[in-house]
């Protein structure tokens, strides 16, 4: 099938690549845009793992084709860090030690980033919640719902488990 | 996996759309928020030669007042209709059910015309849409046509969309005074899809019985089923805790949902009566503390 020329902003920067209209905007990222810091684990929507910001909102990007960003504002985990300072969530999860393997750590922290934007001060409860569309295997969650908590200043319940 | 090659159009208006419809039919598949069909395209359950793009439609993704109800237009994402103050105010029961729909990073893609053209029998809106009476709004090179919900959905994944014709718009009326509604749902664990759910809208005539009720349950059928032998037998009835005990009853009675992994059928069709029982109760609570007249 033929290629299509799609242009974009990536991080802020401007970018163009000429790509097949079946492929995954994920692997646009990864393969065409080295951008490999998104992860690609269910392809169909449920682990989260390729989370990323569409125009600010906070979408899978295994659900979206590539050819469909013509023209849109897309932020991936590469670009929270700012002038090589890590976010106040990144930090907070080094921190926390929210990760083990980090598969699913850059989809939580684009979700996150988006979701606390507009709920700097989510409860423990919200936080959850936000979080239910990202799965880790390796955590249980516990330590990942300590960092989000700090950032958004409450306290963890301590015997509350994942 | 990834998905088949297809080609790839964008347009930008209904018009254009309805024109690569009635060129290509069948071949042709459109693509909403893609929630659901990204994925079957990427197990290649589907591999259409066509894929028409409808993000970049004009006019169709607008929520507006209509006649005390709401006009919403078929490509207003699930997200938009969840921070809409017109909905929080004026139709409880989308506004209760609109969380449980997925996560809300689906949601910001996911559209309700999106929802109910995929039609999926476990789906929240075609079951909340059914309770509401809303009337989609249908339109082709050949004409513009409204249907009911009961109209509309057909079967597993199946509506009464023909293969030139494009959902645009959902009307939906509102609430009669002093009705109250409630959306319940049993699933494995947060945004997953139900196993079973029912929305329920009670309506209350000037001396508190029964004027009109809607019920109607998602998870156990091919569609979304609604219940009339219960709804018959609450109108005009007291409402009381027997009233509601039986409804539910006869909501569950005749069901034969399916034995999956999930669930056996007959967990679903208990927890269908259950959860219609709590529903009818929460719905009446509400109905009763609700204002003589609606926003």
């Amino acid at each position: 099938m033929e290629k299509k020329t799609v242009r974009m902003r990536v991080n802020g920067k401007p970018c163009e690549v000429s790509v097949e209209p079946r492929k995954l905007l994920a692997d646009v990222l990864r393969e065409d845009l080295g951008l490999t810091g998104t992860h690609v684990g269910c392809e169909h929507g449920v682990c989260g793992a390729c989370t990323i910001q569409l125009d600010g909102e906070a979408v899978r990007s295994c659900l979206m084709f590539g050819v469909q960003a013509e023209g849109a504002e897309l932020a991936t985990v590469e670009g929270l860090a700012q002038e090589g300072q890590l976010s106040a969530l990144q930090d907070s999860f080094s921190e926390h030690h929210a990760l083990q393997c980090g598969f699913c750590t850059a989809g939580i922290l684009m979700s996150l980033d988006s979701y606390m934007r507009e709920h700097p001060r989510a409860s423990e409860s919200e936080l959850r919640v936000a979080l239910s569309g990202n799965l880790c295997r390796c955590t249980g969650y516990r330590n990942i719902v300590r960092a989000a908590c700090a950032v958004a200043g409450v306290s963890a319940k301590k015997e509350s488990d994942g | 996996m990834k998905p088949a090659a297809f080609a790839y159009e964008a347009p930008r208006t209904v018009d254009e759309v309805l024109g690569i419809l009635a060129e290509h039919g069948d071949e042709a598949k459109l693509l909403a928020g893609g929630q659901s069909l990204v994925p079957m395209l990427n197990f290649r359950l589907m591999r259409p030669a066509l894929l028409v793009d409808i993000n970049r439609v004009q006019g169709v993704s607008a929520i507006e007042p209509q006649g005390g109800g709401l006009s919403v237009g078929a490509m207003t994402r699930q997200g938009a209709l969840e921070r809409s103050s017109a909905v929080a105010r004026a139709f409880p029961l989308l506004a209760e059910a609109l969380p449980l729909i997925a996560h809300f990073q689906i949601r910001n893609r996911g559209t309700i015309g999106g929802s109910l053209s995929h039609a999926d029998p476990a789906a929240e809106l075609p079951a909340v849409m059914t309770a509401l009476g809303a009337q989609l709004v249908l339109r082709s090179r050949r004409a513009e046509r409204t249907v009911t919900c009961d109209q509309f959905f057909k079967g597993y994944l199946e509506t009464d969309l023909a293969a030139d014709e494009m959902l645009v718009r959902i009307q939906i009326p509102p609430d009669p005074a002093r009705s109250g509604s409630a959306f319940l749902e049993v699933s494995q664990r947060h945004g997953d899809f139900a196993l079973v759910g029912v929305a329920v809208r009670l309506t209350l005539d000037a001396k508190s019985a029964c004027a009109a009720a809607s019920i109607v349950l998602t998870g156990v059928d091919t569609r979304p089923l609604r219940a009339s032998e219960a709804e018959r037998a609450l109108v005009g009835s007291r409402l009381s805790e027997d009233d509601l005990r039986g409804a539910a009853a006869l909501a569950a009675k005749n069901l034969a949902p399916q034995s999956d992994m999930h669930a056996s059928a007959d967990y679903r069709t208990d927890a269908a009566r259950a959860l219609t029982a709590r529903a009818l109760a929460a719905a009446l609570g509400r109905a009763r503390t609700t204002r003589q007249e609606p926003a």
